[in-house]
């Protein structure tokens, strides 16, 4: 295809490209510049640092950094959390997508149209009442306490996805290896199980997103560091000193949990985008 | 739910054992065991997941609107007495509301706004792309579409930022901007900066639901009307924006949706100050930051119902089918 553009046509897409990886990029580069500024440049106005130092990334994750413990804790409860509730909303997904794709049941549109009421269901809402329940049965600052809710995130987005992906399977598939002398357990293993794998991958990748996102449960459901995401940790950053700004900590920590979401959206471009658009239109 | 599933699992146990009658009878009766079994299998395998769903909205909102009618502060927890509908009276007869209504409706529909037209440039412009283009474009606009929206904020505001920004030294050509310019210090340009990065963080989801609208339009209609001599303007006018009006629709309100819940981007920015404040600021400040259980439920209950009347009039007046077009048929 690439032959038949004229080079007027090659130039006017060169520019293109070049404007929306401008667009996209820009905001992580100017982040990722100010990461690097020692704490005298900060205030420099300029974009790239003036001398390229790497104080801010000792601050927060060498031993005796000032905010090493916050950030590595938020780390941990980030990634602890994100994950568990990522599982539990796939596994308990998978179940329901499979139920609504294959079998013939009552109730099927009132699933699919209840995840669709919790998806657009305004988290604020829901964080006040939980705050007062999770204060007085002892979930308040603790995993669960996160992880219960964050399922109001991942739970519908994975239902959706799924049942759009388990549309387009096959089925006929487990019946033929049957035929051929297959075990229901080996034709499941056999014929569905790789078909199925892309999809309930590519929608925990998005659940994860989803829960790795989440500010408002964070900062409203925890006080300290037992149970403190990343988002919700950067708001409370202090500085090195009280007189300090704490910008080169809070840029530092901005940038090294950007790095696994840009790894991954380079590996799974293509699976993630037919996920986000799977759930969206006719599967 | 569960009660339903158990008693059409026991009642299929008993007709399976009365299977004497006439053939047609006992064929019709298999069916209908069948039918039964598989009711049974379906919430059997989706009900935990819906029980789930109910558990973590359905009973907060409800709590909610329980709490919304006591005078109930966590700094006087033994003070709670029952009001009414009082709290609702004092939040709606209160500028403070209206003002954050008014904010946050400006936001969404600023953010939609811009993100449509955006997020449809980008749209075709991926449509369009050769296939060795398409896979690094996608992989830009992901990128917004992954970060945190903390991290964005952030990101902003340290460009912005009188101290640490540099905006304001690349722009000081601009009329109007200059080293002296402090951007959160006043409305109108606080929402500037915080509108931008809420259309840079959600314009790649909008234009991956154009995209796969996009892919809809039979590509016939475009070519014939190509023949025909029409404009590409008048093509995308006339042939393109017609044919996939629903997935337009469903992208705008869910993005509608999404911005009117806006939270991370104002409070990392200004925290409300200087007339920025928004309507999930205002619930979180109410009921975590001055633990007004019973005033910050009434506005939870507020913004829900704000969210509900959305729904509704896209639903009823514009006529958004957001099951069709979200997969099911």
């Amino acid at each position: 295809m690439g032959g038949v553009l004229s080079t007027r046509a090659k130039v006017w897409w060169a520019v293109i490209t070049v404007v929306v990886l401008v667009g996209a990029l820009f905001p992580v580069l100017s982040i990722f510049m100010t990461s690097f500024k020692s704490s005298s440049d900060l205030n420099s106005g300029t974009f790239l640092p003036p001398r390229w130092s790497t104080d801010n990334y000792e601050q927060i994750l060498s031993t005796g950094g000032s905010a090493q413990d916050l950030f590595l804790s938020a780390l941990r409860n980030s990634i602890g959390i994100s994950l568990i509730a990522t599982v539990i909303a796939v596994v308990l997904a998978t179940l329901c997508a499979y139920a609504i794709a294959r079998l013939d049941f009552p109730g099927k549109r009132l699933i699919l149209t209840t995840a669709l009421g919790v998806s657009i269901f305004p988290v604020v809402s829901i964080v006040t009442p939980l705050f007062n329940l999770w204060r007085n049965i002892g979930l308040y600052d603790t995993w669960i306490g996160l992880i219960i809710p964050y399922l109001s995130l991942t739970l519908p987005i994975s239902i959706w996805t799924l049942a759009a992906f388990f549309r387009q399977i096959p089925w006929e598939l487990e019946q033929a290896a049957q035929v051929d002398g297959a075990t229901p357990w080996q034709a499941f293993r056999k014929a569905i199980v790789p078909l199925a794998a892309p999809g309930v991958f590519t929608t925990a990748l998005i659940a994860f997103f989803i829960a790795w996102n989440d500010f408002v449960y964070g900062i409203s459901l925890t006080s300290t560091d037992a149970a403190r995401p990343v988002p919700a940790a950067l708001a409370f950053f202090t500085g090195a000193s009280y007189f300090e700004e704490p910008t080169g900590a809070i840029s530092a920590a901005a940038v090294v949990v950007t790095i696994p979401v840009v790894a991954l959206v380079i590996l799974f471009q293509r699976q993630i985008v037919s996920g986000l658009t799977q759930g969206a239109v006719k599967g | 739910m569960s009660t339903s599933t158990e008693r059409s699992g026991r009642s299929s146990g008993r007709s399976s054992g009365t299977d004497h009658g006439a053939p047609d009878a006992a064929a019709k009766a298999a069916r209908s065991d069948r039918a039964r079994s598989e009711a049974r299998l379906g919430w059997l395998l989706a009900g935990p997941a819906f029980v789930v769903m109910l558990a973590v909205t359905l009973y907060p909102i409800l709590q909610a609107t329980y709490d919304s009618l006591f005078n109930y502060k966590l700094t006087a927890p033994d003070d709670r007495t029952f009001v009414g509908l009082n709290n609702y009276l004092v939040i709606l007869t209160d500028s403070v509301w209206w003002r954050d209504l008014g904010v946050t409706v400006f936001i969404t529909v600023v953010t939609v706004a811009v993100e449509l037209v955006l997020g449809f440039a980008l749209a075709l412009v991926m449509h369009r792309a050769i296939k060795r283009l398409r896979g690094l474009l996608r992989t830009a606009i992901l990128v917004p579409y992954g970060i945190i929206t903390v991290v964005s904020a952030f990101a902003w505001f340290y460009a912005f930022d009188i101290t640490s920004g540099y905006v304001n030294n690349w722009f000081d050509w601009v009329p109007g901007i200059g080293p002296d310019l402090n951007w959160f210090a006043q409305q109108g340009t606080s929402l500037f900066v915080i509108i931008a990065s809420e259309v840079w963080k959600t314009t790649p989801f909008i234009s991956l639901l154009l995209l796969a609208g996009l892919a809809q339009v039979p590509g016939e209609l475009e070519e014939a009307a190509k023949v025909d001599g029409a404009t590409a303007w008048q093509r995308f006018t006339r042939v393109i924006v017609p044919n996939m009006k629903a997935a337009i629709m469903v992208a705008v309100l869910f993005r509608a949706l999404d911005a009117f819940r806006i939270f991370d981007n104002v409070f990392i920015m200004t925290n409300g100050a200087n007339n920025t404040e928004v309507l999930s600021l205002l619930a979180y400040r109410t009921s975590i930051g001055q633990l007004q259980i019973g005033m910050g439920s009434a506005i939870s209950v507020l913004l829900f119902l704000c969210v509900v009347v959305i729904c509704f009039v896209a639903i009823k007046l514009f006529k958004v089918d957001l099951a069709g077009a979200r997969g099911e048929k």
